[in-house]
């Protein structure tokens, strides 16, 4: 990363530290962040496919709790959705999946804002963001992305992540310019989601000039930039990162395999296999695409 | 008859410039989204509100000329006998495409030109939008592409065709039941990869600000004719004013102009289906009836009340009428009922269709299944009832006669037409 000078003071306006797993994901080279919906087919699948993925190298793993009505997703991660909540998902069992599954990397929970303002823990008849963070941090999770929440209506939110020290994952879109990126990269912390297109999740097999434009606009700010929509091959990763990204998050590529698992019923071993062999695929390219070693954060 | 103490037609209704009514409202929508629905305010605020460049003089020469506005009050002659009071129909079956949808399609389709935009783009439920989106962008010359659920589209083919032949795109939507909450998260999904050109026609007063205020300001001219013609034919205002509710935009429209005049009852009728009983399990709401029984939650943009599990997954909801099969409300509605203002009553499928059928043999107007269900609360609550009391006819049948035969041959309706010709052939 450039300039790290001013990261600290960008991040947070109120000076809490970010979650300092997340940042360390970042300091050794390009962050391969990649996605999977936890419970898709099954809670245990899931768990074994995770588990692969970051033994094929991931630095930050982004779990989707799968909610009904996914307005940000393309046909592929809602399809993971819809086999995750027939096998029976729920907030409190993703929970239990992330205390239960074995990786070392930090977890950060993608979902959308119903479910976090209709929690309640088991036991209680409080509901919402203060609830959902409390336990979310008790589980292990270091960070959240909730796309339908923009910065606006985020402020609940961000004050239970402060208290409970997660980071809260701003998406900035192509569309996103002027002082509206402005406000949002005052709030952000961990890293920023840049879109790497308009539109919903899903593989693509060229990478977009919109990516280059994002990259550009956010070139002054020093929070880290992970670029995701559409990334589905090791090319992509390696040309993305060399245009400037600290990261790449992978989503549907993987959900792919999944998908191709289940239609074609493969054993659990044997998808988890390509799972980490895509992993390693995106991860490496990640890592090419960084031509000089990254200067460190003194 | 109360009094006529309170604000005039003229007025306009327009409140919650900040898009929040209560805790209700909001904007939650993915940040490529946002841009444009800021643009849209921006918009909304300028030609709607504030009428520049004369659009809503354009607007209303408009609903006019193409839509055939006024539509007409009317005394029901034999319901008032009925009932032992005053019911008068807010004909709005006879605006153009059959349904009060026109209002707010025209107005958002003129907007979108205003705007710059050149492309359109609308989810349907029982396709009485998209046809009315359908008419209104053929008459401005706009491309339009039209979302809607599988299953609704077997529901409604004659409102495919209209849709069609007036040159439309019809998109299949398979996620889910195949029902308007499905068409609407897909829409959403074409307007996240198209937004710079396209703009989104939503249906009803649902979604994030400023749609719903935007919405209601287009079919507000509903309540700003009934309370004209009320006062023209009674000499003041009435006492209730009925209207069914689905996402809620032929009853705000309704209500709009009488919400200040404490002393009007505002009565939303919302589909009771089959039972208010909720399958937890199968993550079924075997109704549609958000206002009477649903939770505070966040959906398709804005923050109201929904048919959800306790964990806030959205549930799968029913009606006999596709247009009220929503698992969602307008947050205006879900705020004025909160505040006691709005009054919400469920009725079943039966007593729906029984409505329908009652309207058409003792008026003459054969009611779209979605408006039946307001005739069904006369019925069932007509010891309620006193004075004047308006219904607003949202739409008429004839996109429901399929159904109307299906469902009526499989229950028993006391005051359907012998059926055996449609069961046995003749
Ligand atoms: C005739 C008619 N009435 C009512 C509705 C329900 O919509 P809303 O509740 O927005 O008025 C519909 C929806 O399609 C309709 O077609």
């Amino acid at each position: 990363m450039a300039d790290s000078g001013q990261a600290a003071e960008t991040r947070r306006s109120d000076g809490a530290a970010a979650n300092s797993e997340i940042a360390a994901a970042f300091d050794d080279g390009p962050a391969f962040i990649p996605y999977l919906a936890v419970g898709d087919p099954s809670y245990e699948a899931s768990k074994a496919y995770v588990e692969a993925l970051a033994r094929g190298g991931a630095d930050v793993i982004e779990l989707g709790l799968p909610f009904s009505e996914p307005i940000a997703e393309g046909p592929t991660i809602q399809g993971a959705i819809v086999r995750a909540l027939e096998g029976g998902m729920t907030p409190e069992l993703f929970f239990e999946f992330v205390e239960d599954v074995d990786v070392d990397v930090p977890l950060v929970c993608m979902t959308y804002y119903n479910l976090i303002y209709q929690y309640s823990p088991p036991g209680s008849d409080e509901r919402g963001p203060e609830q959902f963070v409390a336990r979310a941090a008790e589980a292990g999770i270091s960070g959240l992305v909730v796309p339908d929440l923009p910065a606006e209506e985020a402020d609940p939110l961000r004050a239970a992540c402060d208290e409970h020290g997660l980071d809260l994952v701003f998406i900035v879109a192509p569309t996103t310019e002027g002082e509206r990126l402005q406000s949002m990269m005052e709030r952000v912390s961990g890293y920023v989601y840049v879109q790497a297109r308009l539109g919903t999740t899903g593989a693509k097999s060229d990478v977009s000039d919109q990516t280059d434009r994002s990259l550009q606009r956010l070139s002054e700010w020093n929070v880290p930039k992970a670029v995701g929509f559409g990334i589905s091959s090791g090319e992509q990763a390696e040309r993305i990162v060399a245009s400037g990204a600290d990261g790449i998050i992978v989503g549907s590529a993987l959900v792919d395999i999944v998908a191709d698992g289940v239609d074609s019923e493969w054993s659990t071993a044997e998808t988890a296999d390509k799972l980490e062999a895509k992993a390693r695929e995106l991860a490496e390219g990640a890592t090419r695409g960084q031509t000089e070693p990254a200067p460190s954060d003194e | 008859m109360s009094t006529d103490h309170a604000t005039d037609a003229e007025d306009s209704p327009t409140k919650a410039a900040d898009g929040k009514f209560g805790d209700y409202g909001g904007q939650y929508v993915p940040e490529a989204l946002m841009p444009a629905i800021q643009e849209l305010t921006d918009a909304y605020e300028r030609y709607v509100v504030n009428n520049e460049d004369g659009f809503m003089d354009e607007f209303r020469q408009r609903l006019a000329d193409f839509g055939g506005r006024p539509t007409p009050l009317q005394r029901a002659d034999r319901l008032s006998e009925r009932y032992d009071c005053d019911v008068y129909l807010k004909r709005e079956d006879l605006l153009h495409g059959g349904a009060h949808k026109l209002n707010n399609a025209l107005g958002q389709v003129l907007l979108a030109k205003y705007m710059g935009k050149d492309r359109i783009i609308a989810e349907t439920g029982a396709g009485q939008h998209g046809t009315a989106t359908a008419m209104a962008a053929a008459h401005l010359d706009m491309p339009c592409t039209i979302y809607m659920g599988e299953r609704d589209i077997n529901r409604q083919r004659p409102n495919v065709f209209r849709m069609k032949l007036n040159g439309s795109d019809v998109k299949p939507v398979t996620a889910g039941r195949g029902t308007l909450k499905e068409a609407i998260s897909e829409t959403m999904r074409d307007w996240a990869a198209s937004v710079e050109t396209t703009h989104y026609v939503i249906g009803s007063i649902v979604g994030p600000h400023p749609f719903p205020v935007m919405v209601r300001d287009f079919h507000a001219v509903i309540s700003e004719e009934m309370r004209t013609q009320v006062r023209e034919q009674t000499g003041g205002l009435p006492d209730s004013v009925v209207a069914c509710a689905g996402g809620g935009s032929n009853t705000m429209g309704a209500f709009a102009h009488f919400v200040d005049d404490e002393d009007v009852n505002l009565v939303a009728v919302e589909a009771g289906g089959s039972s208010l009983a909720v399958d937890e399990e199968k993550g079924v709401a075997p109704n549609s009836a958000s206002l009477s029984t649903g939770d505070e939650g966040v959906l398709h943009g804005a923050r109201t009340k929904l048919l959800q599990d306790s964990f806030g997954q959205i549930m799968e909801s029913h009606s006999i009428s596709s247009g009220l099969d929503y698992a969602g409300v307008g947050p205006e509605l879900a705020h004025l009922v909160d505040e006691d203002r709005v009054t919400p009553v469920a009725i079943d499928d039966d007593a729906a269709l029984e409505g329908f059928h009652r309207l058409s043999n003792t008026e003459g107007i054969i009611p779209a299944l979605e408006t039946a269900h307001a005739f069904g609360y006369l019925e069932e609550h007509a010891e309620e009832l006193s004075g004047t009391v308006v219904v607003n006819v949202s739409g008429r049948g004839d996109k429901d006669l399929q159904a109307a035969i299906e469902e009526t041959e499989a229950r028993d309706i006391p005051n359907a037409p012998d059926m055996s010709m449609f069961s046995e052939g003749i």
